[in-house]
């Protein structure tokens, strides 16, 4: 009988779990388990979206948990949320200055020209999607001639500098920018201690899409891009770098730098507001940071925290306006999780709507018969 | 018993770090003493799926100690996956505990879409899971409108939504999750149990607590309360029936009991069986057949 496959719910459960462990493991004599520095370096994207939607910066366990999940994006983040899960929370750092980050990529899609200059950096924006037959028998010696040559070349003795000043800054300078909200100077939101209850400050909401999955970002960002919203965002500037994580010292109190996070940062720039108090009319601002190299994502949070204001300042008129839509909807932990339980048993609830619908029948039966007679 | 599964990473008793399970007990507190409030809280990530009982798991872990005794049921059944699962992960990271499939053995239970069919008792706490905590939500989907609704106790839409299937259909349609008044206030979701345990919440003895993991919030039913479901006077509010054609009560194939909670399905030569939802109260009545 079917309903007794479900006894036994151990061993099945340990059926699948050897049974996925043997897919990993399917290449037998011929395959080669991943190490953790290949998925890190060779899968950095991946690798990057897992550490963001994971919400937490551990480059070796976001590894770990790409390769036991066998790459999946969803699963292995959830890995990394629930590890963190375990740990307490010891210290908080102080609002870091992402003008202080190392870049390796940084554009303005505002001016032809930024103080310090454009720098496309590793982009695929301009690749051509040809198929790299060449990659297909890859060799080891082809592979690591790559990287051996790189330094070679003159590009190690550029001048280009670490740090770049913000784009934003000039701006500001100028007088076309309202000044640094104070979302910036307040006491952060901590997603991970606090439930979100709305309203939520713009911390709350920067943090909770900061973790987004990816694509629920993009999906709603890009319903405001099509229409459904009107934010029409110029990208002041984009960066990609490592941003200098600086803690107190346990002791003598003073910040001293304890690592440093790869991130991605997009701050966008759109049109002014009307607004009531007859201040001058300044460009609106959006703005999007996110761990790894995951442009995608932080343009579409950018996006979305400007149209996000928009709505809290004068409410929502379309779903990318509506805190509690965007809020609470981005989150892949929680989707993905709640899109997989309806797999599991309903049959008790499935009983009661059977029970609803019969008694519901009976009753339309009784009274077409009754019309009839 | 036997834990099939070992942690290669050292875990904190009960998984969750100290802070995070004082306020996990913190917010029982505060839930126990608004009956029916749905209390927000953080709520961590727990290393299975959002809306496997991650928020009945929360709760489980924050308040079992060494010397509890543990039941975990899905769908009546303390054998079924969900089940197996939950009650794997807490025996790996709760050191001491002991696990039982005996309603009466346990004095913590954590279920999903049942309460056990045999009376709860005041040394007993049942942890429901919960996937929807606001009733509202059928009638209202943001949760801040649906917030001031509650505080000033207006369930007009949820009343009117009742009062239009009885219109339509001459019947109230909800099946499960029915909408439920605590101690005349609030009402709650009582997560996806039958209509048939909706009674059972009212002047129970043991503490039922409710945990939604994935929306963050935890209420509860304290012992020797209210708890009553809406309905209005002329239509009043029914459990399912396990009544045949006949309107002979059916009973269990196994354990002949007619005064349970029935599933029912297809056996492998096509007739239809019902069989005792709770596991455990099935074993009982056989045993006291003496089968």
């Amino acid at each position: 009988m079917g309903y007794v496959a479900i006894k036994g719910g151990g061993l099945a459960i340990k059926g699948a779990e050897d049974t996925l462990d043997y897919l990993r493991c399917e290449q037998g004599d011929s395959g080669t388990p991943l190490d953790m520095d290949t998925i890190e370096h060779q899968l950095r994207f991946l690798h990057g979206r897992v550490l963001s939607e994971g919400g937490l910066y551990h480059p070796k366990l976001a590894a770990l948990a790409i390769k036991q999940s066998l790459g999946d994006t969803l699963e292995a983040a959830f890995a990394l949320r629930a590890y963190r899960s375990t740990k307490p929370r010891l210290l908080e750092t102080p609002v870091l200055d992402t003008s202080e980050m190392r870049v390796t990529r940084r554009i303005s899609a505002a001016f032809k020209d930024i103080i310090g200059g454009q720098m496309l950096g590793a982009t695929t924006d301009y690749a051509l999607r040809l198929m790299r037959t060449e990659l297909l028998d890859e060799t080891p010696e082809a592979f690591r001639a790559i990287a051996k040559h790189w330094f070679n070349d003159e590009r190690s003795d550029s001048d280009i500098p670490d740090t770049f000043p913000k784009v934003l800054e000039s701006l500001r300078a100028d007088g076309l920018l309202a000044d640094v909200d104070k979302a910036a100077v307040e006491e952060p939101f901590d997603i991970t201690r606090e439930p979100l209850i709305f309203p939520v400050p713009r911390s709350a909401a920067l943090a909770t899409m900061a973790r987004g999955e990816t694509g629920s970002l993009l999906a709603i960002a890009y319903s405001n891009m099509r229409g459904y919203g009107d934010v029409h965002p110029t990208v002041a500037e984009l960066r990609v770098g490592y941003i200098p994580v600086m803690l107190p010292h346990p002791v003598t109190g003073e910040l001293i730098e304890a690592g440093e996070v790869l991130m991605t940062e997009c701050e966008i720039v759109a049109m002014y507001e009307g607004d009531d108090d007859n201040a001058k009319p300044t460009f609106s601002l959006g703005y999007g940071a996110c761990f790894g190299n995951n442009e995608v994502k932080a343009i579409a949070m950018a996006i979305l925290d400007r149209s996000l204001q928009t709505g809290m300042k004068n409410g929502p008129t379309n779903p990318s306006e509506d805190p509690e839509f965007v809020l609470l909807h981005v989150d892949g932990i929680d989707s993905m999780g709640f899109c997989t339980h309806y797999k599991m048993p309903h049959y008790v609830t499935f009983q009661s709507d059977m029970d609803r619908l019969r008694t519901t029948q009976d009753k339309a039966d009784a009274k077409s018969e009754g019309a009839m007679s | 018993m036997t834990a099939m599964r070992k942690a290669n990473a050292a875990y904190p008793f009960g998984f969750l770090d100290e802070y995070a399970k004082k306020e996990v007990r913190r917010t029982i507190l505060k839930a126990i003493a608004i009956p029916g409030y749905q209390v927000p809280y953080s709520s961590r990530e727990m290393p299975m799926g959002r809306g496997f009982g991650t928020g009945g798991l929360q709760l489980t872990l924050s308040i079992i100690g060494a010397d509890d005794t543990l039941k975990v049921i899905d769908q009546g059944s303390d054998d079924s996956v969900n089940a197996v699962n939950l009650r794997s992960f807490i025996e790996m990271t709760c050191d001491g505990i002991d696990t039982t499939d005996i309603t009466d053995e346990a004095n913590v239970i954590q279920s999903r879409h049942r309460i056990p069919e045999k009376p709860l008792r005041e040394d007993q706490v049942i942890v429901l899971q919960v996937p929807y905590p606001d009733p509202l939500v059928v009638v209202e989907p943001s949760e801040d409108k649906r917030k001031i609704m509650h505080g000033e106790a207006d369930y007009s839409r949820l009343l009117v939504k009742l009062y239009e299937d009885i219109v339509q259909f001459d019947e109230i349609t909800i099946s499960h999750r029915y909408p439920t008044r605590i101690n005349d206030h609030y009402v709650i979701d009582p997560s996806p149990i039958p209509r048939w345990d909706v009674p059972k919440l009212n002047q129970s003895k043991a503490l039922v607590l409710l945990g939604a993991g994935r929306e963050k919030k935890i209420y509860a039913v304290p012992p020797y309360t209210d708890a009553e479901p809406l309905a209005f006077d002329d239509v009043p509010f029914r459990v399912e029936s396990f009544n045949d054609e006949n309107g002979q009560r059916r009973c269990c194939d196994r354990c002949g009991d007619n005064t349970s909670f029935l599933d029912e399905f297809t056996s492998s030569v096509g007739n239809k069986v019902y069989q005792c939802s709770d596991s455990d109260w099935c074993r009982e009545q056989l045993v006291a057949k003496g089968e």
